[in-house]
């Protein structure tokens, strides 16, 4: 087992991987918070922020100074390192599934070498991801806990169970879905979807596995605590939901980081199902173009195809009403978590009786 | 030491410390925080041996979904020194004696087996491939294919359980509707 082969030139490469796609990241959640409010001015024939520069393009910057000058509030009975961490929990959990995903193709050095554009290539990426959204849930419910209050708590509770419900739907959804690739990798489950037309059939998984898609992309909504699944804030029951308490940016960190989840999981959702960074007519642009240009071009289909589903996240949000917690519950367990389970079966039948290698 | 040495100790050290930390500490929230870095600590052992899978699912299985159950049902006993039960003298008394006697077979078992059982496990964890995805499922559904599904008619019959437990009488609905 080699465990720690490192060299210096690696460790420099991915240092400076990770700091990039870390400040990408918070900075399209950053634009998200300013979409999103542009989004709900369009849809309900407003204008939305546009005093702070051109198209209010500066309002994510001055609510950040906002939020970090307003004067911070601990309540006096609550757990003060609890009540400190659970925004801290929810912000790394929220950075950290970024270290799997790949982000384009690799690079070709000059010495024959690659430069990888993954931070790590483990083969079980896929299992990674489920552990880390599974434990997102603890910032919400320490949060919601040391909080100290009855709102904050339910919410927390609500946040908990919703979490868990959804992860099984979205867990067994998945399973068809590996099924086919037979990887866990999921640079290699992007890189089965190269092109977009093979063999007379499209490669994209999308439109091999539609209904995983749409099993995946509602747990997803739930596993966000976005509208219409936003039960663990809901004003009108719960006041602010597990951030009552919080103040300062600590709140900030909170709605900060469900921007951040959501500009991943986009970019989850675009890899295992929308071929991530592969598309139509690659294969003649590969060989016109330098494959630095390749690498990039492969980056900006992989940033585009994730707007499109942050796009599609805030409309959904300004569309859709909220759910009320037993229809939540009915849909997860008795909708869901059935129909990913015969998606499961008939997947495997397929496979087994017509692509068996024998 | 080679690096594989440090990290386990490092490791072990951590997973004692915790696991101290889960039955010192006195609030109960504490305790299953601490619980879920052993968790954590225990799934770095795993990694150290080869074995992703076994380290990733105890992290999703323990860590994401039954300590969060956990923690669940702690935050809504909302427990605190008042409302703790005090045990009385026998019952305390019962627990150290069967702590102990637990305490003894440990002690008993590992160290029959004690006995170049180390050169074997570092053996095992540099050589073994056998905790990767692939080969542990082709050899959980090959040579263990008959226990691996009885474990599992195990789980089903424990959830249908549950939920025939969970399930309202039909007259008591309609006490509730009342």
């Amino acid at each position: 087992m080699i465990l720690l082969a490192l060299t210096l030139s690696l460790v420099l490469e991915k240092v400076i991987l990770i700091s990039v796609i870390l400040g990408a990241s918070l900075g399209i959640a950053m634009y998200s918070t300013w979409a999103e409010r542009k989004v709900a001015a369009i849809m309900q024939d407003r204008r939305g922020p546009n005093r702070a520069g051109p198209f209010g393009l500066f309002q994510p910057l001055a609510d950040g100074v906002k939020l970090f000058l307003k004067e911070e509030i601990i309540p006096t009975v609550s757990s003060k390192f609890l009540f400190v961490l659970g925004p801290s929990l929810a912000m790394l959990m929220a950075c950290m599934t970024s270290a799997v995903i790949p982000w384009g193709p690799d690079i070709p050095k000059a010495d024959g070498g690659v430069i990888s554009l993954q931070v790590a290539d483990i083969n079980i990426g896929v299992l990674f991801i489920f552990g880390v959204v599974s434990l997102g849930v603890y910032g919400i419910m320490i949060g919601g806990w040391a909080s100290n209050n009855k709102f904050s708590l339910l919410s927390g509770l609500r946040a908990a169970s919703q979490a868990i419900s959804y992860e099984l739907a979205m867990g067994i959804s998945l399973i068809a879905m590996v099924m086919m690739t037979g990887s866990l990798s999921l640079r290699e489950i992007v890189e089965q979807q190269h092109g977009f037309w093979q063999d007379g059939w499209f490669t994209w998984n999308f439109f091999k596995q539609p209904l995983a898609f749409i099993i995946f992309i509602v747990c997803a909504f739930a596993e966000l605590n976005r509208a219409p699944f936003d039960l663990a804030e809901c004003e009108s029951e719960l006041i602010g939901g597990y951030h009552t308490e919080y103040s300062s940016m600590k709140l900030g960190f909170y709605l900060f980081a469900e921007y951040i989840n959501m500009f991943i999981s986009s970019v989850i959702l675009s890899s295992l199902f929308f071929g991530g960074y592969n598309y139509p007519f690659m294969d003649i642009v590969a060989a016109n173009v330098s494959p630095l240009l390749v690498s990039i071009i492969g980056v900006l289909v992989l940033l585009g195809k994730a707007i499109g589903f942050i796009l599609f996240f805030m409309f959904i949000r300004w569309t859709i009403p909220r759910f009320r917690y037993d229809q939540l519950m009915n849909l997860g367990w008795k909708s869901l978590i059935p129909l990913a389970l015969i998606n499961m079966l008939v997947t495997g039948a397929v496979i087994l009786y017509f692509f068996s290698p024998k | 030491m080679d690096i594989h040495q440090i990290i386990f100790w490092v490791l072990s050290i951590m997973t004692l410390g915790l696991a101290v930390g889960v039955i010192m500490s006195r609030s109960p929230i504490n305790s299953v925080l601490f619980l879920i870095l052993t968790f954590f600590t225990i799934s770095g052992q795993y990694i150290a041996m080869n074995a992703q899978f076994l380290a990733i699912v105890n992290v999703i299985v323990y860590a994401g979904a039954i300590m969060v159950l956990f923690l669940f049902v702690i935050m809504l006993m909302n427990l605190n020194g008042d409302t703790e039960p005090q045990k009385n003298f026998l019952v305390q008394f019962a627990g150290v004696i069967s702590g102990g006697s637990l305490l003894l077979i440990f002690v008993a078992a590992l160290k029959s087996s004690y006995t170049g059982l180390e050169g074997k496990q570092i053996e095992l964890a540099q050589s073994s491939d056998i905790g990767l995805i692939k080969n542990l499922g082709h050899a959980l559904f090959t040579d263990y294919v008959f226990p691996f599904e009885i474990a599992s008619v195990l789980f089903l019959s424990a959830m249908i359980g549950a939920v025939v437990l969970g399930k309202r009488e039909k007259d008591e609905l309609d006490v509730v509707v009342e």
